[in-house]
């Protein structure tokens, strides 16, 4: 059993990396993630684990270090928050292109534009669909406690090396400030270069004369060599869907009803199932963990057995188009969420499953 | 095909006295002819090879006519999005403090788009080297305005010369992060002859030297031609560049050990 | 009595004919072909023995495409 402590969401997030064997963070400050890299300039990770913490002059240079980094082998990471992770769509298309991993962590706060400082859930379109430019995706893991902060982070880091893909941590303003208790994993010690290099062959870490040099890229000018790029990394993304898919279902045995929530949405919905339960409705929960791989087997399954579903959300409804492609059109589905930094109490999630799903 | 003129006695393997590095990849230059690009990869090479630090270097391509200079070089290297590549060197050298890390960058590269980050990796100090190839305007999206085309200079988007009212001016960048104080050395060279060539070598090697007292960052902007850009001959091209290039981007060092160097023109003819 | 000497070997099938070359060259021995090599580029060839390896013309070449030899020959 590994230490326990209290700690908010940002802070277990900045642990989560020292323990990892993390080499390197690179970030800007943005509200409601500062206290990442705070932490992380506070703990002096140089001294407990020879990790680098650089300040960034944005997070345009803030992704673009990730890149370099990456692109020689070593362990990395970034947080920010939407506006800041909007900034960094470019280098993560990039790093998606030239199959780099890293952690990248947004805070979500609510937008569009520079939007407000509280949290949201906006930002799953853009973290789910490919928010930059070419057919890329990135794995996405959905925390909804402090706990899975810590967790995704070691999480994150091993399925970026195993796939050697971007992995985002899509977690909120709200799951970044409050404080919980989290049991922190022993720490891992940092990779040595021996070790960096032969776990990665392809990481350009300087070309001995007996290899081939080591271009990393996402350039390939002749099409056809671009599509086959494109085939590789659709045939990874499938190998993911096979592989990763992780969620959390709560009282589904008996349920007639669903709630399908992801991170804070899905901890405000186990309340409002007790509330509901209460009252005699059997309602369950879905909550997927990974939204990219979306859970989408599991969901159909459960489609085939209740009456309807609400997805609630802090958005204007965007999980909800992938839970209805997965569900199809047998039963009926529908969202509710409210926006722009206002988290919705349990009870309005409840009148809105009386009168949008069971009445409605 | 068959060569058709004199061959001397000379001309054997033990009388070798110049040959193309191995360290440059073993196929054809995508540049123009006359390009000084080839000119300043193979400086970089020879100088690797002379050092014999291959194993140890890390380089960073940008975007631009040289986008595929890790095509040619053969060492590691990252090919960086438009304008960003002394992002990627900082974090590559920070985490590899033992790696010789370089980036090679255009103008449009360097001095528009990746301003940001060029200023910001210079003050910080980052004990990197850049390479700056400024010949005036973007080559490989077909001669369009660059931050340091010459007031006056016709380019595809400045059709009737840069009017510096409604363009702006060309930016001296190299002259700007010389007064930065993370700067430790800075020098403005050419390679249009071989003396020039000369001095850009030895730019390099110095520069590279550099890296292992971690001293900051050292840059060398090399002022080179773009003939098909300025459509023009390629030996027609070196000497408009002395003509209208160096008068304005004066050659020589301008800053030495961290400091500057007394300010005399030396607009230097071939 | 022997005498340092240059030659150079150029890479005809690299080289694109920029000129450079014939500028730099102190004893006028490069001029280019009439012909074109597979690339349909004029390139650079030797005229006359006055070569005397002073490499300028494969240090200004932005091919590489010439290599320089020196020694001594008999007269």
């Amino acid at each position: 059993m590994g230490e326990l402590r209290l700690m908010k969401g940002n802070e277990a997030v900045a642990e989560a990396a020292i323990r990892a064997g993390c080499d390197g963070y690179f970030g800007y400050p943005i509200t409601p993630q500062s206290e990442v890299m705070e932490y992380l300039m506070a703990e002096k990770p140089h001294e407990r684990t020879g990790m680098v913490v650089l300040q960034a002059e944005s997070e345009t240079a803030s992704i673009n270090m990730l890149y370099g980094a990456a692109g020689t082998g070593k362990m990395v990471m970034t947080s920010s928050s939407s506006p800041g992770i909007s900034l960094m769509q470019e280098g993560i298309s990039y790093m998606a292109g030239a199959e780099l991993p890293a952690v990248i962590v947004n805070v979500v706060r609510g937008g569009p534009g520079l939007g407000t400082i509280q949290p949201s859930q906006a930002d799953y379109f853009q973290a789910v669909k490919g928010g930059g430019h070419g057919d890329y995706k990135m794995i996405v893991l959905a925390p909804a406690s402090v706990q899975e902060m810590c967790d995704h982070v070691k999480l994150g880091f091993d399925l970026a090396f195993k796939y050697r893909t971007p992995v985002m941590i899509l977690s909120d303003g709200a799951i970044g400030q409050m404080m919980e208790k989290v049991v922190l994993f022993d720490p891992i010690p940092r990779r040595t270069e021996e070790e960096l290099i032969r776990q990665n062959p392809w990481a350009a870490t300087g070309k001995p004369k007996d290899r081939k040099h080591i271009i990393i890229t996402s350039l390939d000018l002749d099409p056809a060599g671009q599509e086959r790029v494109n085939l590789k990394l659709q045939a990874k993304y499938r190998e993911i869907e096979k592989n990763e898919i992780l969620y959390e279902t709560l009282g589904c045995e008996d349920a007639e009803y669903l709630f399908v929530a992801f991170g804070l949405s899905a901890r405000i919905c186990q309340k409002s199932m007790d509330l509901a339960r209460a009252k005699g409705i059997k309602v369950g929960l879905f909550r997927p963990v990974t939204l990219f791989p979306f859970p989408v087997k599991a969901i159909n399954d459960l489609g085939k057995k209740v009456k309807g579903m609400l997805v609630v959300e802090m958005n204007a409804g965007q999980m909800i188009e992938d839970v209805k492609l997965s569900v199809g059109c047998s039963i009926k589905i529908e969202h509710y969420g409210r926006f722009g930094g206002i988290i919705p109490t349990p009870d309005e999630v409840v009148h809105a499953l009386e009168t949008q799903i069971i009445g409605g | 095909m068959e060569e058709p003129f004199v061959k001397t006695e000379i001309r054997k393997d033990e009388n070798i006295v110049y040959k193309r590095t191995d360290l440059l990849v073993d196929r054809p230059l995508s540049y123009c002819p006359g390009c000084g690009h080839g000119v300043v990869h193979r400086l970089l090479m020879e100088t690797l090879e002379e050092m014999d630090i291959q194993d140890k270097t890390i380089g960073v391509s940008p975007v631009g006519c040289s986008v595929l200079a890790y095509d040619f070089m053969n060492i590691d290297m990252l090919g960086a999005a438009h304008g960003r590549a002394p992002a990627l060197a900082t974090a590559i050298k920070r985490l590899w403090p033992d790696r010789f890390v370089f980036t090679y960058q255009g103008d449009g590269d360097l001095a528009a788009i990746g301003t940001a980050e060029t200023i910001h990796a210079c003050n910080r100090g980052e004990n990197f080297t850049i390479i700056f190839i400024n010949n005036g305007i973007y080559g490989m999206t077909g001669g369009q305005m660059a931050p340091t085309t010459l007031p006056g200079m016709r380019s595809s988007t400045s059709p009737y010369g840069r009017d510096v009212q409604t363009m702006g001016h060309p930016l001296k960048i190299t002259e700007l992060i010389s007064n930065l104080p993370g700067v430790h050395y800075v020098t403005r060279q050419a390679v249009h002859t071989p003396s020039h060539v000369r001095k850009t070598k030895k730019a390099i090697r110095k520069a590279l030297e550099q890296q292992k007292e971690s001293k900051g960052i050292a840059f060398i902007e090399v002022v080179s031609n773009c003939n098909s850009g300025w459509k023009m001959t390629p030996v027609q091209s070196n000497k408009w560049m002395e003509e209208n290039m160096f008068p304005f981007y004066p050659l020589g060092d301008i800053k030495v050990d961290g400091k500057l160097v007394e300010k005399k023109e030396v607009t230097e003819k071939a | 009595m022997a005498k340092i000497k240059g030659d150079i070997l150029v890479n005809v099938e690299r080289c694109k004919g920029c000129e450079v070359c014939i500028a730099a060259c102190p004893s006028s021995t490069i001029a280019m072909s009439k012909e074109v090599n597979g690339k349909g580029y004029h390139f650079a060839m030797k005229v006359n023995n006055d070569c005397t390896g002073c490499m300028n013309c494969a240090i200004v070449c932005p091919d590489g495409v010439i290599t320089v030899y020196r020694g001594k020959i008999s007269e």
